[in-house]
């Protein structure tokens, strides 16, 4: 079975919030939240400075805490390439999950239950990508399986050097950033 | 330098999180006091003392009972998703903390209402004859009476734990990621169950008992809070952050003032002096010590969410 990721070009990214933009549409995100967001991380010192721009999400961890806090089992890894996902009516809101996320990707919609980004499951399940990457204008997304050592993300990664969010966290998240 | 700046501003997450209001402290101070109070009255059962009709072990039950259903309702407060609660209840998760504190919430409530019908006060068995005439049958058995003082001991024990590895498991937040918090949240509770007891004890042999028993507790809730901050500045750089923030960041007054000062040292001196006789006991150390606990569970609960791991400095 494959398992999916994502690797964003932080060379190529200039934080335009397409893929914000897109999200909010695809998923019908409510106002005054985010499923995924632009992060710019400033280093160094002046006028040595070195600028990051990401695009950051949940990052569907291997080893998610979130999946193992939940007393219900509405967090849980999906079959379909070790997606993390949450079933909705299953989520008593209880927000042991945000707490557990080293990424603070997770929120608590409107409606009362906890919500994240699914990598699009359900174009996924279609066949297709999630739809921050099909909108990426500087083509600075992709996605695939991580496990297939021919898929672009896999070539990517061997090509390139790169780096995941706070791995020293243990969650061993499956987005990674070139850099 | 490192400058961090993020578009995203979703609500109870940013700046930092604060997704548990005064619901969550509430209700970790309840489950610590009642498990206190469990192992105290299954102490009491176990050493028989519940053939005195007078003995505090026969109010305590309903009492904590009464007690937990309100942290309950705090924790009912707290969901987000209120109308899926039930959920709870229809998978035991073994690696969820939460999963395992809402079936040991649900066993306690039997083992207390057993170590009520071991000595039924005498107000109830006044109105209702036939709760005496349960006591009377538990009462010939004696191995099964010292059986359900121990299981209260037992989950009363597990029901203390719990309260703190709930929190103690999520690895996300650097102030709760303790292999002390725990023993922390249990001793406390511990402490504020003697105190509370002392307070509705009727015989003083009974206040004098807990009064000393409450001073131990005070004494080792200072060392094992000695032990957390230890624990906590030896590890990793976002650990020994997370533990300035009370030791000398914005968490720092209230927590040397009220939860060191004022609910564990001047209560435990006030306390060795009415244990060795100097002053009288009266219920303002109990009041300081019970005051002191929740207090604590609300600086855990805030300090700790304040903790993280993105761009650790804060």
């Amino acid at each position: 079975m494959a398992r999916f990721g994502m690797v964003i070009d932080t060379k190529k990214c200039v934080g335009c919030m397409d893929c914000v933009v897109v999200c909010k549409t695809e998923n019908n995100v409510p106002e005054g939240f985010n499923r995924d967001w632009i992060v710019q991380d400033v280093r160094g010192k002046n006028p040595h400075l070195q600028m990051e721009i990401r695009s950051e999400r949940c990052n569907h961890c291997d080893n998610p805490p979130c999946v193992y806090c939940c007393p219900t089992g509405a967090s849980h890894v999906h079959d379909l390439g070790g997606v993390v996902i949450v079933t909705h009516d299953m989520c008593i809101g209880c927000k042991a999950c945000i707490a557990a996320c080293p990424y603070d990707a997770r929120f608590i919609h409107p409606e009362g239950y906890a919500d994240k980004c699914t990598f699009c499951i359900h174009r996924v399940e279609k066949g297709m990508g999630p739809a921050c990457v099909s909108v990426c204008p500087t083509h600075c997304m992709f996605w695939g399986a991580l496990d297939d050592p021919n898929s672009e993300v896999s070539k990517l990664l061997d090509s390139r050097k790169h780096h995941a969010l706070i791995p020293e966290a243990g969650t061993k998240p499956q987005i990674f950033y070139l850099v | 330098m490192n400058e961090y700046t993020t578009t995203r501003h979703n609500e109870m997450i940013d700046p930092s999180l604060h997704i548990w209001g005064w619901e969550i402290p509430v209700y970790l101070f309840i489950g610590g006091l009642v498990a206190g109070m469990m192992i105290i009255t299954g102490y009491f059962i176990f050493k028989g003392k519940y053939k005195d009709k007078a003995c505090v072990c026969g109010v305590l039950p309903l009492l904590g009972m009464i007690i937990l259903s309100a942290g309950m309702f705090a924790l009912f407060l707290d969901l987000e998703h209120k109308l899926y609660t039930w959920r709870l209840y229809t998978s035991f998760k073994i690696a969820s903390p939460m999963s395992w504190g809402a079936w040991i919430l649900i066993v306690v409530y039997p083992a207390m209402a057993a170590s009520f019908f071991v000595n039924v006060p005498e107000y109830f068995s006044k109105i209702f004859p036939w709760m005496d005439k349960i006591s009377e049958k538990l009462q010939q058995h004696r191995y099964l009476i010292k059986n359900i003082g121990v299981i209260n001991m037992l989950l009363g024990g597990l029901l203390g734990i719990y309260t703190g590895v709930l929190l103690s498991a999520l690895g996300a937040r650097p102030l709760w990621n303790s292999s002390m918090l725990w023993l922390l949240f249990l001793v406390s509770g511990l402490s504020s169950a003697a105190a509370f007891v002392h307070m509705v004890a009727g015989r003083v042999d009974e206040r004098e008992l807990l009064a000393k028993a409450d001073n131990g507790f005070l004494i080792i809730e200072i060392f094992v809070i000695g032990l957390f901050v230890i624990g906590m500045i030896t590890s990793t750089k976002v650990h020994i952050q997370s533990a300035m923030l009370l030791l000398s960041g914005i968490y720092a007054p209230v927590f040397w003032v009220f939860v060191v000062g004022l609910g564990i040292v001047i209560p435990l001196i006030i306390q060795l002096l009415a244990v060795n006789h100097k002053i009288k006991h009266t219920p303002i150390a109990p009041i300081m010590v019970i005051i002191g606990g929740l207090i604590l569970r609300f600086v855990i609960v805030d300090a700790g969410q304040y903790s993280h791991w993105i761009d650790a400095a804060f």
